[in-house]
């Protein structure tokens, strides 16, 4: 009679992957718009991204030592969390911008909410929304690509949407240009077949599900074509998506464990609000851009959404 | 004389109004953006807060419970005017800074709530203290407040220019600001309370 009967509480299959394991797996599949945005907008943009994680990693530590917690500083959420700040960063700002905003984002946006798995806001939008009301006047300049020596300030095109009305051609851009990322933009925003390779990494080793991706984009693309244009279904969806972050963010943020649905049901609802409020922003909003808001306001409506979708308990019949 | 000491000097930390109490927050967050305003709302407050104390608790055994709130009102009113005009005549510029705010005074929870938990219940003496600590605890809460926002968000400090080559942080005097400045005062606040213990 060796064998012992082992008593243990659920959950009992355990899956290998780690919540840090996944945190790294992200930052490698966010590294090709690294190498992206390094080759579109110069070794400076590199620069930022490394200021911006190192502030990060900083300030995790300083506060996880003056909270006596657990140091978990190569968990790799902070350095996760400082290269997302720097992604939703214009390419030629001034360096204490990513400094200040890493800043903010572990320590006001995540620490003092109770750190990883408790902040209700995604850290790296919070810090853009607090950098981009603080301070318009680096966060809306932005440049051309490809302008390295001096650097030439150049309009996104969704500024020049609203700004102007101006066409994709009166632009002198095509749906290319768009795709490829020759165009002006955030640092990591703007290569979106960098991005899409990220994003099939990440749903290959199923770190992340197409349920709010996909959703959030098409759902702005469908809003875009019935309402953008000068007729009923006469709008441009591929232009919606292809501009501002939603690439970047649809697949990189929106997807954010922490401040996401747990339910299918509820990614849906919450990949729902993110395209709606999105297109509501940029029609009708003071930005040009509202992808980050729009994840921003549906992350204070996750736990609602919670609530209202509870998964079935097994067995049971309605 | 030390019990009267501990009514005055407990509005001012352990039971500042706006740390502990948590109560008049409208004006802390509307008003603080600036240090002169602060200090300017703390003083009117606090004049009402000594006033309204003292005739509440003269008058506390003559009020009938049942319409003392009512009561209470129209004292802290008479005071409110008092104020508001002797501001418009001496301080004009501050008056029109603060707009709203002066009247609203009235309905600020602090002077209700010292009324009804304080001094309709106390001597005349200890109310007049609890009163003037309380005023002081507000003005030193909101100053605290408008002290960081004004230097983040305006990179001045009761006008003068404090931080040079410094680009203010707009979003300090606006709301977020003001309720992630609060936030972390009472943070700091219940920080060195829990030590103490």
């Amino acid at each position: 009679m060796n064998e012992r009967l082992i008593v243990s509480t659920s959950p009992h299959i355990h899956k290998k992957e780690t919540i840090s394991w996944i945190m790294w797996m992200v930052i490698l599949a966010l590294a090709p718009a690294a190498i992206a945005a390094t080759f579109t907008f110069g070794l400076y943009s590199l620069q930022l991204i490394t200021i911006s994680i190192l502030s990060a990693v900083i300030t995790e530590s300083v506060i996880i030592v003056l909270r006596r917690r657990r140091i978990t500083i190569f968990d790799g959420s902070a350095v996760l969390t400082g290269l997302l700040v720097a992604y939703n960063l214009p390419p030629q700002v001034p360096p204490w911008i990513p400094a200040v905003g890493s800043f903010f984002a572990i320590a006001i946006a995540k620490q003092a909410f109770g750190g990883l798995g408790r902040n209700i806001f995604n850290p790296a939008l919070a810090a853009r929304a607090f950098l981009l009301i603080s301070w318009p006047k680096y966060m809306t300049q932005f440049t051309a690509p490809f302008s390295q020596a001096d650097s030439v300030t150049s309009a996104t095109p969704l500024y020049l949407l609203k700004e102007s009305n101006m066409s994709l051609p009166e632009m002198g851009l095509s749906y290319l240009d768009l795709f490829l990322g020759n165009r002006a933009g955030c640092i990591g925003e703007v290569a979106v077949p960098a991005l899409l390779i990220g994003a099939v990494f990440l749903l290959v080793l199923r770190i992340i599900s197409l349920h709010i991706p996909l959703i959030f984009i098409l759902t702005l693309g469908f809003l875009n074509w019935l309402f953008s244009g000068n007729s009923i279904g006469g709008g441009d969806p591929l232009f919606a998506v292809l501009t501002g972050g939603v690439i970047l963010g649809a697949f990189f943020m929106a997807t954010d464990y922490v401040t996401s649905p747990l339910t299918r049901k509820g990614q849906i609802v919450f990949g729902i609000g993110c395209g709606l409020l999105t297109f509501v922003i940029r029609k009708w909003g003071g930005y040009p851009e509202g992808v980050s808001f729009a994840i921003l306001i549906m992350n204070a409506f996750v736990p609602l959404i919670d609530r209202a979708t509870p998964p079935r308990v097994y067995g049971k019949i309605k | 004389m030390i019990k009267l000491f501990k009514e005055l000097t407990k509005g001012i930390f352990k039971e500042n109004p706006v740390f502990v109490i948590v109560l008049g927050l409208c004006p802390a967050l509307a008003v603080s953006t600036s240090l002169e305003n602060a200090i300017g709302m703390g003083i009117a407050a606090t004049f009402v807060l000594f006033f309204s104390n003292l005739i509440i608790s003269s008058l506390r055994k003559f009020v009938p419970d049942k319409i003392r709130i009512p009561c209470f009102i129209v004292v802290i009113a008479s005071f409110v005017t008092i104020v508001e005009l002797l501001m418009a005549a001496f301080a004009p510029l501050l008056a029109k800074r603060l707009g709203i705010f002066v009247p609203l005074i009235v309905v600020n929870c602090i002077i209700m709530g010292r009324a009804e938990a304080f001094a309709s219940r106390n001597k005349v003496l200890p109310s007049i203290m609890d009163g003037l600590g309380m005023g002081v605890g507000f003005t030193l809460a909101l100053s605290s407040v408008a002290l960081i926002r004004e230097l983040l968000g305006n990179g001045t400090l009761l006008g003068h220019n404090i931080l040079t080559n410094f680009n203010p942080a707009g979003i300090m005097v606006l709301a977020p600001g003001a309720l992630m400045t609060l936030g972390i005062l009472i943070a700091i606040n219940n920080l060195i309370k829990n030590r103490k213990k």
